[in-house]
């Protein structure tokens, strides 16, 4: 508990600490349909029809707005959700929490929100 | 105080390996290494979106890489992760909210649980459907 | 534990993790056998060791009633108070005692709780009146309701077992801890209180609510149900709006 007379410096964790928050819902309400849909089910070609991940199905999916905006989110509020866990599981592993450890965990967010960000654009709508 | 001055050296534990000193640090440590399956899914999402993006060659990649036994597996060691994520996200929710009162009654934390739970399943069944070609 | 064993348990054996600094570099385990009977409590058992077999050990206790506060430890590895623990639940033994995880032990089973002394004064654990106001006034008056939002972080006896039950707090001592965040919120939440402006730059603090990872094991073991994991996280939201306020209207920011 550390002391002194000047009131604690404010944290900026509350930005990412509600991305994780938005992210986790997410990820808790739709996360395994998810993976099940695209890991397992597409793949088997069990469950869900078979053209669902065909390109013309998932290309039309990807430049209406709608579909654009929800893929995003997804991936990017993923990204962000997993980024400040793992950040905080670094430190429950014994490292000291740093400019380093950040740029790693916000930084891997950060590239897959720009990366997934400029694809879906680059699709056009 | 007289006599001797009493000796004062204190003594520092080393925190270790602390998540294997009890079950309950162990199933928090299993909760968020699930962190590692919601990362690793937006990156297959990702390469995904950029395969999309290059054309429909590309996209058959992905697809085949999909279909990969590797692939197989890791999305079903995903799929388990995203279960405990799901399951222990919303036993955590109780602490993680204000306190919720209907009526004068404050709502147990069982039942925030309980309703997390049940609009995970109903999320679940809905996107399902959706993906079998049921429309509403 | 079976019946049979349990009335054949004439004695048990204790495990106390030792440290005396002018004797010892670093803590050692000591056994001590002591008669068993099902009405002992671990408390019970070390003041029969401290009276019949080795008055050199050392232990802090005073009510033998969970109310002071005085005896938590680690009984078996888990935070626990000793005169609410019996050595009937711990059968057949050994049972390790250990002081309070994530302290500095100062001697035996004693720690050097200085920090979280130092971090009540911070807090302002008490309630600060809106305006002055006069005894003739009158009592304030407060609906259940009200009193159901800050009554369970009341009970809080300052045993420091959520403390022990926090890795966050075991990897960094500077964070504030469960204990005090609890404490800071019974009066943030009283609708008597008009301190709350003051108290949340120990909220909004690294050091404050956002070192929790919200493990949730301080509610587990608090002996007062005092749930202290909700109330530090109930402020994560209330830092988090405090935040967002802060960045909309950062002179004008209402308290």
């Amino acid at each position: 508990m550390s002391s002194g007379t000047s009131p604690p410096a404010r944290s900026h964790a509350p930005i990412f600490w509600l991305l994780f928050g938005a992210g986790g819902m997410l990820s808790a309400l739709f996360g395994p349909a998810l993976v099940f849909i695209t890991g397992i089910a597409a793949p088997l070609g069990i469950v869900i029809p078979h053209d669902l991940l065909s390109y013309p199905r998932v290309l039309a999916l990807s430049q209406h707005w709608a579909g654009k905006s929800l893929l995003f989110v997804i991936v990017a509020l993923f990204a962000w959700h997993a980024a400040h866990r793992l950040l905080h599981s670094l430190h429950d592993l014994g490292l000291r929490i740093g400019p380093a450890t950040r740029l790693l965990c916000y930084g891997s967010a950060s590239l897959l929100t720009l990366v997934s960000a400029a694809g879906l654009l680059a699709l056009g709508f | 105080m007289s006599g001797a001055p009493a000796v004062r050296r204190p003594y520092y534990r080393r925190m270790g390996r602390w998540w294997q000193r009890d079950p309950f640090f162990r199933r928090y440590m299993w909760r968020e290494a699930t962190a590692l399956a919601v990362l690793a899914y937006a990156l297959v999402l990702t390469l995904g979106i950029v395969c999309l993006a290059l054309g429909e060659a590309a996209w058959q990649v992905w697809l085949a890489a999909l279909r990969s036994p590797a692939s197989l597996a890791l999305h079903a060691a995903l799929l388990a992760a995203m279960v405990l994520h799901t399951k222990t996200w919303f036993e955590i929710m109780p602490k993680t909210m204000p306190m919720i009162f209907v009526g004068e009654r404050r709502l147990a934390a069982t039942t925030i649980t309980r309703c997390g739970w049940a609009a995970a399943a109903i999320a679940t069944l809905a996107l399902l459907a959706l993906a079998a070609g049921w429309r509403p | 534990m079976p019946e049979p064993a349990r009335a054949a348990a004439r004695s048990i054996t204790l495990e106390v993790l030792r440290y005396r600094p002018e004797i010892e570099a670093a803590p050692v385990w000591q056994s001590y056998v002591v008669p068993f009977s099902e009405d002992l409590s671990v408390l019970q058992a070390l003041q029969h060791v401290k009276d019949e077999l080795d008055g050199s050990l050392s232990f802090r206790w005073s009510c033998r009633m969970a109310i002071c506060g005085s005896c938590g430890m680690m009984i078996d590895g888990r935070p626990r108070l000793a005169c609410q623990t019996f050595l009937r639940e711990l059968l057949p033994g050994p049972v390790r005692l250990e002081a309070l995880a994530h302290w500095p032990i100062q001697r035996d089973l004693v720690i050097d709780a200085s920090g979280f002394i130092a971090g009540l004064e911070r807090i302002k654990p008490y309630l600060i009146p809106r305006q002055p106001r006069p005894l003739a006034a009158g009592e304030y008056r407060q609906s259940p309701h009200e009193l159901e939002l800050f009554e369970p972080y009341s009970a809080c006896i300052n045993c420091l077992l959520c403390y022990a039950a926090c890795p966050q707090f075991g990897l960094d001592p500077g964070f504030t801890g469960p204990g005090l965040l609890a404490l800071l919120h019974r009066y943030n939440a009283d609708s008597r209180d008009g301190g709350r402006a003051q108290r949340m730059a120990a909220v909004n603090a690294e050091h404050g609510v956002w070192s929790c990872t919200a493990v949730g094991y301080c509610s587990e073991v608090c002996p007062k149900a005092v749930d202290p994991a909700h109330a530090v996280n109930q402020n994560k939201v209330n830092s988090a709006i405090d935040y967002l306020r802060h960045l909309l209207a950062p002179r004008g920011a209402p308290p």
